[in-house]
């Protein structure tokens, strides 16, 4: 009875409590739901980021996996050839008047047009009418045909940059020239097709010509060195720290030291390969072994922390079974905690080649940043590597070496990816859980 | 040559090593009693005596054969030798050398005196090369197979091949690790040498307090006010600018990522976009410094350049005027790019450390009635508080020490003015560094002097910034452990 009696006296009072708890509640909803979305939004940009990266990236180097090859005959004029000089004779020039008359447009006076002509082509062209002139003389006045990529300019014009819709002063080529392509293209002179010439060939300073064989190869032989002086170093001192040695100050010492090293800037280990490697120790310049040295020294610190963290997971069981049975301590980790630790080492290892074989900074420093138009034939020949190769190639003016510019670094994440979808899988077959 | 030499000494240990097995395993099947060690291990000690000795030998050979050979050459110069300078004898006696090894286009740039002083020297050169190679092959040689004999001798059943060949490993693996610390030792020793020596020539005051950086003024020592321009603070404001701009990018969508996968994402969304984190952390950064110079600078130059087409001949027509020239090698591109960089490494750091935060703080915040977020922010992150503050200072020491982003899309030239403006080009320690250290250089010049003293500051604060990192987070860890 007095229930009924009170309940309408507070009723106004809870209700507004309500609905300020309520509006209030409602607000701290809503500021979860802003909380989660600035936290969706994050992971969106960074993903987007890299997306955005990649097919950018992909967008601007796809070109340079296609080129234009010209075809032509060339007839050996021996008017213009002497036998006994072949390396006097023009052999661009000798290419170009003739490609002039193909086209059927006459040399002006001042050979302005054959110059023009000569600008469509690679210089290669006239390099292999010499080169098959020394293998056989007796081609001189017969007619051979040669074929080229075409200049990195009309490589670009063909495939639809650089191309009309520019002002005629702002490009390489003029109009008369581009209509000198054209009429090649339609005469079928010149052929689209798969650049293999990217994976056959070193470096040029035509862009038309430049390959990344040599970087590959470079890289390819920097990184042996690297892994067979980092891994047994690296693995050997993870164990020593892991297992053997005793816990004093020394040791303590290594270990901050080894942590604190892995966090130097690179371009400091490329300063410490300037100084010790080349200036004290001679070690040559630019060489796939002084840079495969110093990036050792710089991924050392990675694997001995990888190693280690592979050794600890193991579980002191494995050992004590070992010595329990008579095994010294070295079998004991030699024969058991060593193999059975292995996946997860391998892993830290090629993470740490991946990381090596993208790294630039330190082998600037010692000199890796040279033009080296051929395939190096050893760990002391001058050599490139791949990321160098790309920014050698950023930084050429001509519009072509920005097209391979990305199809390097294409190549490149290529090696990149897949050694770490080699980690990975390393990580998921051989995880043992103990 | 040397190379087959270091070849052949691996397979005689090999040889070495399975004939020494073969004999003690003879000898223990006929004896009375058992030996003290296995014939793998005995084997082993026979050929530590094989390989290690004649190795060292070889490698010394290989490090300082070139030297010794250059020492001897220089001993007794010719009359037209010595009346050069210094530094022409010195590219002489490598003349000689090159010439010696097949490899001498540079002969062709001698005549008279010098010519026969060069064929002189380019004989002897071939003597003093074959003696030290083959001097150098032979005693290997003789060592190896002198230290595998001696060895062998001692093999018995009372000898202790073990423990001598276990005793062995030990030392080698005190080596390996000795290998870190002496990287440290030559890290320092060389930054150190060459800092000090451009420090007697510009004082350490005026190298980190000066406001002006041209090096390259600096080339003609009798030129005016040349001391001066080895002022590096321009590169550390543009460092610290970059630096800036980067976290401001960086830490937020860093820090957010981590907390929205640690906190709410369910594991089938942390299985998928903790790899595509991975996978930007693993992009290399000369990929980033492309990236940078060829599509976000000139985006950013284009944008500005808009705006600032637009707002001239209006009321802020200075800056219009200003925003139509910027440049696309401006700070701002290289700094988002960084950013862009750093953002795996921030989130993946933090998202640790939040991982490590006990549940049982964050169920007493639910059961208080505090939401999701409410917890997070009040509760999770002050906790996890010292940990990422730890992770952004790895992050900050990382951005201080890049390398190529910068460089790419700065450009190793201009812009060393003293400037906080984002739009302008800037210069940083790393990429004054790579400019003054690429292409030819002679050691002895205050501007390859100057790198290194750049060098020893980029060390010295990226080592100080991670031992505070790293002490932090560690304090942090075992608070929760």
């Amino acid at each position: 009875m007095t229930d009924a009696a009170l309940t309408p006296a507070p009723a106004p009072a809870l209700s507004a409590v309500r609905a300020a708890a309520e509006k209030r509640l409602k607000k701290r909803h809503a500021a979860e739901a802003r909380f989660r979305a600035y936290g969706l939004t994050a992971i969106a940009l960074a993903i987007g980021f890299l997306a955005f990266l990649l097919v950018n990236l992909t967008m601007q180097g796809i070109g340079a996996f296609t080129t234009n090859t010209f075809t032509m005959p060339i007839f050996v004029d021996p008017a213009r050839i002497d036998a006994r000089d072949l390396q006097g004779a023009n052999y661009d020039m000798l290419v170009a008047d003739q490609l002039l008359a193909r086209l059927g447009v006459e040399n002006d006076e001042l050979g302005e047009n054959s110059l023009k002509a000569k600008d469509l082509m690679s210089p290669d062209l006239g390099y292999q009418v010499l080169d098959r002139l020394k293998a056989d003389p007796s081609l001189i006045g017969r007619t051979i045909t040669v074929s080229a990529p075409v200049a990195g300019n009309a490589d670009l014009y063909y495939k639809g940059e650089l191309g009309r819709e520019i002002a005629e002063e702002n490009r390489k080529l003029d109009n008369q020239q581009l209509d000198w392509l054209d009429t090649l293209k339609a005469a079928g002179l010149v052929t689209s097709g798969f650049n293999t010439r990217l994976f056959t060939h070193a470096d040029s300073t035509q862009p038309e010509l430049a390959g990344l064989l040599g970087a590959i190869v470079g890289s390819a032989l920097m990184l042996l060195v690297t892994a067979l002086v980092a891994v047994p170093t690296g693995v050997l001192a993870a164990v020593y720290l892991e297992e053997f040695a005793p816990k004093n100050r020394l040791t303590g010492f290594i270990e901050v030291n080894i942590n604190n090293l892995a966090a130097v800037p690179s371009i400091v280990y490329g300063m410490l390969g300037l100084a010790v490697f080349i200036n004290w120790l001679q070690f040559p310049r630019s060489a796939p072994i002084t840079g495969g040295v110093v990036l050792a020294l710089l991924v050392l610190p990675t694997i001995i922390i990888a190693t280690r963290s592979a050794l600890k997971s193991v579980p002191p069981s494995i050992r004590e079974g070992a010595l329990a049975v008579g095994a010294s301590p070295t079998q004991a980790v030699f024969h058991h905690v060593l193999p059975q630790s292995m996946p997860g080492i391998m892993t830290g290892v090629i993470l740490a080649l991946a990381h090596a074989l993208g790294e630039t900074a330190p082998l600037l420093m010692i000199g890796m940043v040279s033009f080296v138009p051929s395939v190096p034939e050893g760990l002391t020949s001058a050599a490139t590597v791949l990321p160098v190769q790309i920014f050698i190639w950023e930084n050429a003016s001509e519009r072509a070496f920005h097209e391979r510019t990305a199809a390097a670094i294409l190549v490149l994440l290529v090696f990149m990816i897949i050694m770490n979808a080699i980690a990975i899988v390393l990580r998921r077959r051989f995880e043992r859980r103990w | 040559m040397l190379w087959i030499a270091f070849a052949g000494l691996f397979l005689f240990s090999g040889a070495t090593y399975l004939f020494a097995r073969r004999g003690a395993h003879a000898a223990a099947v006929g004896a009375s009693r058992r030996p003290h060690s296995l014939p793998g291990q005995q084997a082993a000690y026979v050929t530590i005596w094989a390989l290690i000795p004649a190795f060292l030998l070889l490698f010394a050979l290989l490090s300082f054969g070139g030297r010794i050979e250059t020492a001897l050459l220089s001993a007794e110069l010719p009359a037209a030798v010595q009346a050069l300078q210094p530094d022409r004898q010195e590219l002489f006696i490598q003349d000689a050398h090159a010439v010696a090894e097949g490899r001498g286009t540079s002969a062709a740039t001698y005549d008279g005196p010098l010519k026969a002083a060069l064929d002189a020297k380019v004989a002897q050169a071939r003597v003093y090369d074959a003696l030290i190679l083959w001097g150098g092959i032979a005693l290997a040689a003789v060592i190896a197979l002198a230290g595998s004999l001696l060895a062998w001798r001692r093999l018995g059943p009372d000898f202790r091949a073990r423990n001598r060949a276990e005793g062995w490993v030990n030392v080698l693996l005190i080596l390996c690790s000795a290998v870190a610390v002496l990287t440290t030792v030559g890290l320092i020793a060389s930054l150190l040498f060459e800092s000090l020596r451009f420090f007697q020539i510009i004082a350490p005051v005026d190298f980190l307090t000066g406001l002006h950086w041209s090096p390259q003024t600096a080339l003609r020592e009798d030129q005016a006010g040349s001391a001066g321009a080895f002022g590096a603070v321009p590169l550390f404001v543009g460092t610290l600018l970059i630096m800036t701009i980067a976290m401001v990018v960086a830490a937020p969508i860093g820090l957010y990522s981590a907390i929205y996968l640690s906190e709410y994402a369910g594991p089938g969304m942390r299985a998928w976009a903790k790899p595509l984190l991975e996978i930007l952390a693993g992009v290399p950064t000369v990929v980033f410094g492309v990236f940078a110079a060829l599509t976000v600078g000139p985006a950013f130059a284009w944008f500005f350049n808009m705006i600032g087409g637009m707002l001239v001949g209006g009321p802020l027509d200075g800056i219009g005027q200003y925003l139509s020239q910027v440049q696309s090698n401006m700070a701002l591109a290289a700094g988002v790019v960084m950013g862009i960089m750093l953002i795996p490494f921030i989130s993946s750091l933090s998202d640790d450390i939040l991982n490590a935060v006990p549940q049982a703080l964050r169920d007493g915040s639910y059961a208080m009635g505090a939401t999701k977020s409410e917890t997070v922010r009040k509760v999770v992150l002050p906790a996890a508080l010292p940990g990422v503050a730890g992770a952004f200072i790895l992050a900050i020491s990382r951005a201080i020490g890049e390398t190529m982003i910068v460089l790419l899309a700065l450009g190793s030239g201009g812009g060393t003015n003293l400037t906080f403006n984002p739009l302008d080009a800037v210069s940083t320690v790393t990429v004054q560094i790579v400019s003054l250290l690429t292409g030819d250089l002679e050691f002895d010049r205050p501007t390859t002097m100057a790198a290194f003293g750049l060098g020893l500051t980029l060390f010295v604060v990226t080592l100080a910034l991670n031992i505070v990192a790293l002490r932090i987070v560690k304090a942090y860890r075992e608070q929760y452990d």
